[in-house]
């Protein structure tokens, strides 16, 4: 037989587990039994974090593909159900949102440099502000449920286009069709659903978010992670910015269609 | 050599009772737990596929309805694709072997290994509350607009299992990337890596790029279907054909998720079972990364003929030959390692010949496919099935059953029978092309894919690929059962029963569940057969 | 690698400053009849201020170079679904032979 055998016969154990215990000098209490030092686990953690974000980017991909397909082929349809969606609101959400970053990067900062109680208020501050963009989006979302722009059997789309607006515009791909009001309500169920899609799954990726910032906010509040430990704190983090840099490409491309005329 | 003894403390017994199983974080554990359910399903899509040869044994459909017939083939595409293929290789032996190969105790994160089988079984039983709930008839590929608007069987709860068990595949890829970034053991550098690992690298990156893809197209479809929004929907401008590029974006690359990890499993037995070090070592490793990257601009081959511009038809085919080439760097460096090898002829390795001839056949048939003339001939014909299950059946799963009968020995500590193993490759192999020549032959004749009925000059050949498929059924009923027998009465296997180089074969079998007592120091190269190496742990 | 780059707080509001600026911009750009260049001036504006997040807030210029490839693969990819994609949708419909073969 190989000397391994040898070498495994030689080491009875009582069981398996006893072997992490064994090492002799002391370990950071957040030191898993199959990682050697801190700093494999904190890289290990985050490069998992960014190879998720990396499906993530995939993910957002095909349906942004979609998008650009279709604005491009019904370019007028686009415009004009995009027109339909007050600025305001996402004007304010994207401040909100973007504020809400800056809060986590300076709670993970704060958990760098051992504040613990800096990184819980940043925490709490861009979980306030995530909620307050959620809460903007169910008053823009009940808004399209009372002008019938959910698509599907009740969809109702109107619109009067003014003088001079029609297709004045050539689309950057070009198959722009005179539509006629039938066609228009047809295909800004494209949008809609489209607006619905991406705007609800950004949604979920915040509330997923913000669960995630509950449980590290406790977690930082009973003094879990300091300079040596933090990459939880860091990871929720990188997921959150990543969720804005979503909305960073939902707002000019939802909300910004053709708005100069 | 003397007799091994069992040892008595291994991951097996490292904890009793359900409870230990369902909650385990030991990646050991959950490649059992993972080799248990895709049996199952392998089992269940099965039973579809012996549906499927029953009903075309006659030429006039005699035996179901149409719409049932439809729902077999359905159901054993997805069952076979999403909740065998896929998971096979990589959730069983990946698993199990990956974290000893590289030296380490455990993958990267053992809580998201546990999370990524629940997820797996989440969306098996969404799949099977379908199968019970009346079964989904729209093709495993699930073509807009028939899955979004006019199919009446089981599409939402169906789509929503693949895109529970596609997260699961997701969390396996991105941990196998952290593991081979971030475990390796100190000094086992990249190119000290086994193939096998190099190949789960790149399978792991088409899990973690593909499929979120196809997520959001089922997203996209699921929408559509429940809620009545216009996506893929041609009433309200939308493009299905949008659907099928976005669904292969994920599922051409998903057939080198299914065929990669395979090729890993037979670059490992090929220096084996040749006593010799893989010959171009390098040009194999970075021919997997290639095959994962190709695989990728390969995809509307599957849409030929389904409405897309002529002149991305030809680019297309043309990049689609590429895939071709690093496939062939495999074959032909398996050839030159068996060359002047001192090649023995236990069971893994008559998979491993099996293989050779039939991914051979499977992948030079693919040519045909991708030369738009000829695909037009042969689209959506029994050519096209035929040339999916050589590569799928005879390339994935020689290549997973290969690797099982080479590793039982680790996972389990014991040997099954030597006698029965040999029978049941021959009969996988032999039934196997029975089943499916004859369907390249049906398809080159014109006999279309997916109908359940045929005119009455195609009875022959279809009677000699029934006549197969119960004797590949056979080899594959086989391995369950010698296999059952040997985890109790099976000779004790040893540390090394194959006189293999891997660090896998240094610990004990079954190992602990740390794997390893010390950390392995002095890594060796990669399947290191040299003289003194053979001599001493008297491989020969 | 234990040791984790702080930035310093001037930064991280630098950068705050910078995206509401560029997001202020992204709006009045849109107010204003470019032609075809009001996208293009929409998605420039997006990937500077998506550029910005992920360099600083996600701290990927003091990280590792895997990081960083992990990043670009991931646009690389996006891009490869879009360029082939649109290879089919922009030439669809296109006559099958030049006029001259025809």
């Amino acid at each position: 037989m190989s000397d391994a055998h040898v070498h495994a016969a030689a080491h009875p154990l009582a069981d398996g587990h006893g072997l992490a215990a064994d090492h002799g000098h002391a370990h950071h209490p957040a030191l898993q039994h199959h990682f050697e030092t801190m700093s494999q686990q904190r890289e290990a953690g985050v490069l998992g974090m960014w190879v998720f974000l990396l499906t993530e980017v995939l993910f957002f991909g095909g349906l942004f593909f979609a998008y650009t397909l279709y604005r491009s082929w019904y370019f007028d349809a686009f415009a004009a159900a995009s027109k339909s969606i007050e600025i305001l609101p996402g004007l304010i959400n994207t401040v909100v949102l973007i504020a809400s970053s800056l809060t986590m990067a300076l709670s993970v900062r704060a958990s760098q440099t051992n504040q613990r109680k800096a990184t819980v208020n940043w925490l709490l501050a861009t979980i306030v502000l995530g909620t307050v963009f959620l809460g903007i989006k169910v008053y823009e979302y009940a808004d399209k449920f009372a002008h019938h722009h959910v698509p599907g059997a009740s969809f109702q789309f109107a619109h009067v286009p003014g003088p001079g607006e029609a297709h004045e515009e050539p689309a950057a791909v070009g198959h722009v069709t005179t539509m006629g009001p039938d066609e228009l309500e047809r295909t800004t169920q494209l949008f809609f659903s489209l607006y619905f899609v991406m705007t609800g799954l950004h949604a979920l990726h915040m509330i997923v978010g913000i669960v995630i910032l509950f449980i590290i906010t406790w977690m930082a509040h009973k003094g879990r992670f300091d300079s040596e430990w933090h990459a939880p704190v860091e990871m929720t983090g990188l997921y959150w910015h990543f969720v804005d840099i979503v909305w960073i490409f939902l707002f000019p491309l939802l909300y910004l269609v053709e708005r100069h005329n | 050599m003397d007799t091994p003894v069992f040892p008595a403390h291994n991951y097996l017994s490292n904890g009793h009772g359900l409870k230990s199983w369902l909650l385990t974080k030991d990646h050991k554990r959950i490649a059992v737990l993972y080799l248990i359910s895709i049996s199952a399903f392998f089992f269940l899509g099965g039973l579809f596929a012996v549906g499927i040869r029953l009903e075309l044994t006659t030429p006039q459909g005699d035996l179901f309805q149409p719409d049932t017939y439809n729902k077999f083939f359905t159901l054993h595409g997805i069952i076979m694709v999403f909740f065998f293929l896929i998971p096979s290789v990589p959730a069983v032996l990946g698993n199990f072997l990956i974290p000893p190969m590289i030296g380490a105790k455990d993958l990267a994160f053992p809580r998201i290994n546990l999370l990524s089988w629940y997820l797996y079984v989440i969306g098996g039983v969404f799949t099977l509350f379908a199968i019970i709930a009346g079964g989904v008839d729209t093709g495993w590929t699930f073509y807009t607009p028939y899955s979004a608007t006019s199919s009446n069987s089981n599409v939402a709860p169906v789509a929503l299992g693949v895109f529970i068990a596609g997260f699961s595949s997701i969390l396996t890829g991105l941990n196998f990337i952290v593991t081979v970034h971030r475990m390796r053991a100190p000094g086992l550098h990249w190119f000290k890596l086994p193939l096998f690992v190099w190949a789960h690298y790149a399978t792991s990156l088409i899990q973690v790029l593909g499929t979120p893809v196809v997520a959001i197209t089922i997203v996209m479809l699921f929408t559509e279907r429940a809620f009545g929004f216009a996506i893929f929907d041609p009433q309200r401008g939308g493009d299905p054909v949008l659907f099928q590029h976005l669904f292969w974006f994920y599922s051409h690359p998903a057939v080198y998720i299914m065929i990669l990890p395979a090729l890993g499993v037979i670059s490992e037995l090929v220096s084996t079972f040749s006593r010799k070090r893989i010959f171009g070592y390098s040009f194999v490793a970075f021919s997997s990364l290639a095959i994962a990257i190709f695989g990728f601009i390969v995809w509307a081959h599957h849409m030929f003929v389904a409405g897309i511009s002529v002149y991305s038809a030809m680019v297309f085919s043309f990049l689609s030959f590429s895939v071709a080439i690093p496939s062939a760097v495999k074959v032909f460096n398996w050839a030159a390692t068996m060359h002047r090898g001192s090649i023995s002829f236990e069971t893994p390795m008559l998979y491993v010949y099996g293989f050779f001839g039939l991914f051979l056949i499977g992948g030079l048939t693919g040519l045909f496919l991708a030369t738009l003339g000829t695909d037009i001939h042969l689209h959506d014909t029994y050519f096209v099935v035929a040339h999916f299950h050589y590569i799928m059946v005879g390339g994935a799963i020689m290549g997973y059953l290969g690797g099982l009968h080479f590793w039982w020995p680790k996972i389990f500590g014991r040997m099954y029978s030597e006698f029965w193993s040999r029978i049941s490759a021959i009969l996988v192999f032999a039934g196997f092309n029975l089943t499916f020549f004859p369907q390249f032959l049906l398809g080159y004749m014109g006999m279309p894919r997916r109908y359940h009925m045929y005119p009455d000059e195609f009875q022959v050949l279809n009677v000699l690929s029934s006549a197969g498929a119960s004797i590949l059924g056979l080899g594959y009923l086989l391995p369950a059962i010698y296999f059952a027998y040997s985890l109790k009465y099976g000779e004790v296997a040893g540390n090394n029963p194959w006189g293999a180089s891997g660090l896998e074969w240094r610990t004990q079998s079954p190992p602990l569940t740390e794997n390893f007592v010390e950390v392995p120091t002095d890594i060796p190269e990669a399947y290191e057969y040299t003289p003194k190496v053979v001599r001493e742990a008297k491989l020969v | 690698m234990s040791s984790v780059h702080v930035s310093p707080l001037k930064v991280y509001f630098g950068i705050f400053g910078a995206l509401m600026v560029l997001s202020a911009i992204t709006v009045g750009a849109a107010f204003i009849n470019l032609g075809s260049l009001n996208p293009v001036v929409a998605l420039t504006i997006a990937v500077i201020k998506a550029t910005l997040v992920i360099l600083f807030f996600m701290h990927v210029k003091y990280s590792s170079r895997l990081t960083k490839i992990t990043v670009v693969m991931s646009f690389f990819f996006v891009a490869i679904l879009f360029a082939e994609m649109f290879m089919d949708y922009s030439t669809r419909g296109l006559p099958y032979l030049p006029p001259s073969l025809r």
